[in-house]
């Protein structure tokens, strides 16, 4: 133990060494409030936790005795499953609440749902909710620590982890990286944690999209807006395509889907004006043949499925650093 | 008839431009006398006096924005406690907004709501009344009759009309009872959905933006409709440097039109919104600095005419919720002048125009003979200590609701003594 942080257990039986670093909050809420210290540790945390998540055994004893509660008041069977994971492999005990079709349909709102849950002392609340800010809601009114697994259009920020591991595992780095994040910038709270993380992180940022996907004032965060893929794209180490809801397509933001493929739905032809290198990533879920042709998603540049496997690392990083024994017993903020 | 001095106090009556050192003789319900001769033969045979040594002598408050509960939603707020938080605020009248269950759009219900307030409140109640049936924005309501029956203005409360042709109709009757039409103006389409100012913070909290334009544009349709009818037209909530600009122009062309501004959107900009909560969440949204600039600068400059509270009950019901999701509104009458006078500590406004503008100027714009000092007129007064250091608390704050902007705020100045009729409803500590 003498290489880690007293304050930080380490992320399994396996020897982990990380430089000493105690993370500086209580709960994830955002990116945007972490330092480049802090996604650098949680990024070294979830690289031995792919480590453990490759060996037959995948069972480790951190988080033993502990209980998370995963409360989705949107249905997302992917990222639930993953933190669900994520919280099994760490040997937690971990409860599934869809609120969705429960509680909120009888009038009882976020807070009450959030105080009824908190006096069964769970160590960690995951919290998926349409509304933005509502994770900081809840850490303000409840005992444990709280993940922000996406509220409204704020934030996702296991997926920005995750992204950016996936691409340091590719590449080697995040600094002086071209990425270009395409496609729904307005909704997405994807392509905001992404914009902070790898803003932070010292990568050159482009946003492509309609100028009716795309957010006010986004031109001050520092990165470069383009509204045609091919040049939003041209030379960039990484594509990043973002998901485009159906009901979206159909008039109120963009004409037709026929169109918005042709002119911002990734293939083979528009992906060769990027590096040849260049890795094409997805948050799933996809709408095959809108945002990406399906060949594409299929190709050998695609690195979504390692995604998947990256996130469910990201989020055993994020929950042991949150809910292990030592770091609560102590009383760390 | 009983007799009450105020006396060594600082005068201040904008409505006759007097800020001297002097006093305000009360006999009954009435001033007598008010300014520096008033004590030249000396103070009456058995007058009550009142030491206002370092304080101000001032008109009380007229609100020209209050939401109530009642009827409806008296859980929120009822005219009495609505009328106790105005005593402490210094808000001698205030003008009630139509927004009830059931809507103010009958005779009989604003006749109701003033034998209320004769029975229950401490303060004067004037009722206005919805502009359409329901707020609907579509069937004009009774304004003869409901003139009669008391209504100060004629308003759809939260709701903007968004039919030119209904507004337009409703401006052309409303000019021939010489009644005041009063809008918010806030784009249903254009605002849809949003919760905050749009821009660069609104995209970082991901929180839906509304643009200022979505509130210029009704606001240029209703001033050209005012051109159009000769109407009297009050903007009632404006909040953006643009809107101000509107409004000066028209008043440039010489139209009737005037404008309000709530004192939230004089005292704080969208960056008080970071943190998500929801006594924040605002109609028309906070903007930003140079816009809460602009505001003050437009008092200062005589764009904007009066200065509300735009005083909004919410409960928890309505407000414990995540911000997009919250009701917007706050509650405001008790912190109105504390917050005002931050504008005249900060150099922004001279005390004279920043008491006119919740004094006499909203008592001439709905024609009601308050707001005043001048011998003959209702002894409505407030007696103000200018520098009082205060907090604050919402413990203390008398309405049933406690969405306060203004919670833990530090101020300085408050009221230490309201007058309505010569007599005294609220005093500091009692």
């Amino acid at each position: 133990m003498n290489a880690c942080d007293p304050e930080v257990a380490p992320l399994s039986d396996t020897a982990m060494v990380v430089g000493p670093h105690s993370f500086s909050s209580r709960h994830l809420l955002g990116i945007r409030n972490l330092s480049e210290q802090d996604i650098e540790f949680l990024l070294n945390r979830a690289e031995k936790a792919v480590e453990v998540s490759r060996r037959p055994d995948k069972k480790t004893s951190s988080l033993r005795g502990r209980t998370q509660i995963n409360l989705f008041f949107e249905a997302s069977t992917r990222t639930q499953a993953s933190f669900e994971l994520a919280g099994k492999r760490l040997g937690a005990d971990v409860m599934n609440m869809s609120v969705a079709a429960s509680s909120v349909k009888k009038g009882e709102t976020l807070i009450d749902t959030a105080m009824t849950l908190n006096a069964m002392r769970p160590d960690i609340l995951v919290i998926r909710h349409g509304s933005s800010g509502a994770a900081d809601l809840l850490a303000q009114k409840v005992d444990c620590a709280v993940v922000n697994a996406g509220d409204g259009q704020h934030e996702h920020p296991t997926q920005a982890l995750l992204d950016a591991l996936t691409i340091r595992r590719h590449k080697g780095r995040l600094q002086g990286l071209t990425v270009a994040i395409c496609g729904d910038v307005l909704h997405s709270r994807v392509a905001r944690s992404d914009i902070f993380l790898l803003g932070k992180m010292g990568a050159r940022i482009r946003l492509v999209g309609p100028s009716t996907l795309m957010p006010a004032g986004v031109e001050e965060f520092g990165v470069e807006v383009f509204h045609r893929l091919e040049d939003g794209i041209a030379n960039a180490d990484v594509v990043m395509m973002l998901r485009l809801q159906r009901e979206r397509m159909a008039g109120a933001f963009v004409p037709s889907e026929r169109e918005y493929f042709r002119y911002f739905g990734l293939d083979t032809k528009k992906l060769a004006f990027a590096k040849d290198d260049a890795i094409v990533m997805h948050p799933g879920p996809m709408n095959r043949g809108v945002e990406i042709a399906s060949l594409m998603a299929d190709a050998p540049q695609s690195v979504i499925e390692e995604q998947v496997e990256m996130g469910v690392a990201v989020r055993m990083a994020v929950l042991e650093l949150l809910a292990a024994p030592s770091h609560n017993e102590e009383g760390a903020t | 008839m009983s007799a009450l001095l105020l006396t060594r106090g600082r005068v201040v009556d904008p409505s006759r431009g007097i800020d001297a050192m002097g006093a305000v003789l009360i006999e009954g319900d009435n001033i007598v006398a008010a300014g520096p001769d008033v004590l030249n033969q000396g103070a009456p045979e058995g007058a009550e006096i009142v030491e206002c040594r370092g304080h101000i002598i001032a008109p009380g408050l007229v609100d020209g924005r209050v939401f109530i509960g009642e009827p409806g939603y008296e859980y929120r707020e009822t005219i009495r406690s609505a009328s106790e938080a105005a005593a402490a605020g210094g808000v001698t009248s205030l003008v009630m907004m139509p927004d009830t269950s059931p809507v103010m759009d009958e005779p009989s219900l604003v006749e109701y709501v003033l034998r209320t307030a004769r029975a229950t409140s401490r303060v004067r109640i004037h009722p206005s009344a919805a502009i359409t049936r329901g707020l609907r924005g579509q069937e004009m309501t009774e304004f003869g009759l409901l003139r009669e029956a008391g209504a100060v203005a004629f308003t759809d409360g939260r709701n903007t009309l968004d039919n030119p042709v209904v507004m337009r109709r409703a401006m052309s009757y409303a000019r021939d009872f010489d009644s005041l039409i009063v809008s918010e103006t806030q784009d249903r389409a254009l605002a849809a959905g949003g919760v905050m100012n749009e821009g660069k913070l609104a995209t970082l909290m991901g929180l839906p933006g509304i643009p200022r334009e979505a509130e210029l544009i009704p606001l240029q349709r209703d001033l050209a409709l005012a051109g159009l009818t000769g109407a009297r037209y009050h903007a009632a909530k404006i909040s953006c440097m643009m809107s101000a600009d509107a409004v000066r122009r028209a008043k440039d062309n010489g139209q009737k039109v005037t404008a309000g501004v709530s004192i939230n959107h004089l005292s704080l900009n969208e960056n008080d919104v970071q943190g998500y909560r929801t006594f924040y969440r605002l109609s028309p949204p906070l903007r930003d600095e140079l816009d809460r600039h602009a505001m003050a600068n437009a008092i200062a400059d005589g764009t904007i005419d009066i200065v509300v509270s735009s005083h909004d009950p919410q409960d928890v019901d309505t407000k414990r919720l995540p911000f997009a999701e919250a009701a917007p509104g706050a509650i405001g009458l008790e912190t109105l002048l504390a917050a005002l006078l931050r504008r005249v500590h900060d150099g922004t406004l001279t005390l004279m125009r920043a008491i006119e503008v919740v004094t006499s100027a909203p008592a001439s714009l709905f024609g009601l003979p308050y707001g005043t000092l001048k011998p003959g007129a209702k002894a409505d007064i407030a007696v103000i200590d200018l520098d009082a250091p205060w907090e604050v608390s919402d413990k203390d704050l008398r309405s049933h609701s406690r969405n306060s902007c203004f919670e833990n705020a530090k101020m300085s100045g408050r009221v230490v003594r309201t007058i309505v009729s010569g007599k005294t409803v609220f005093e500091l500590n009692k």
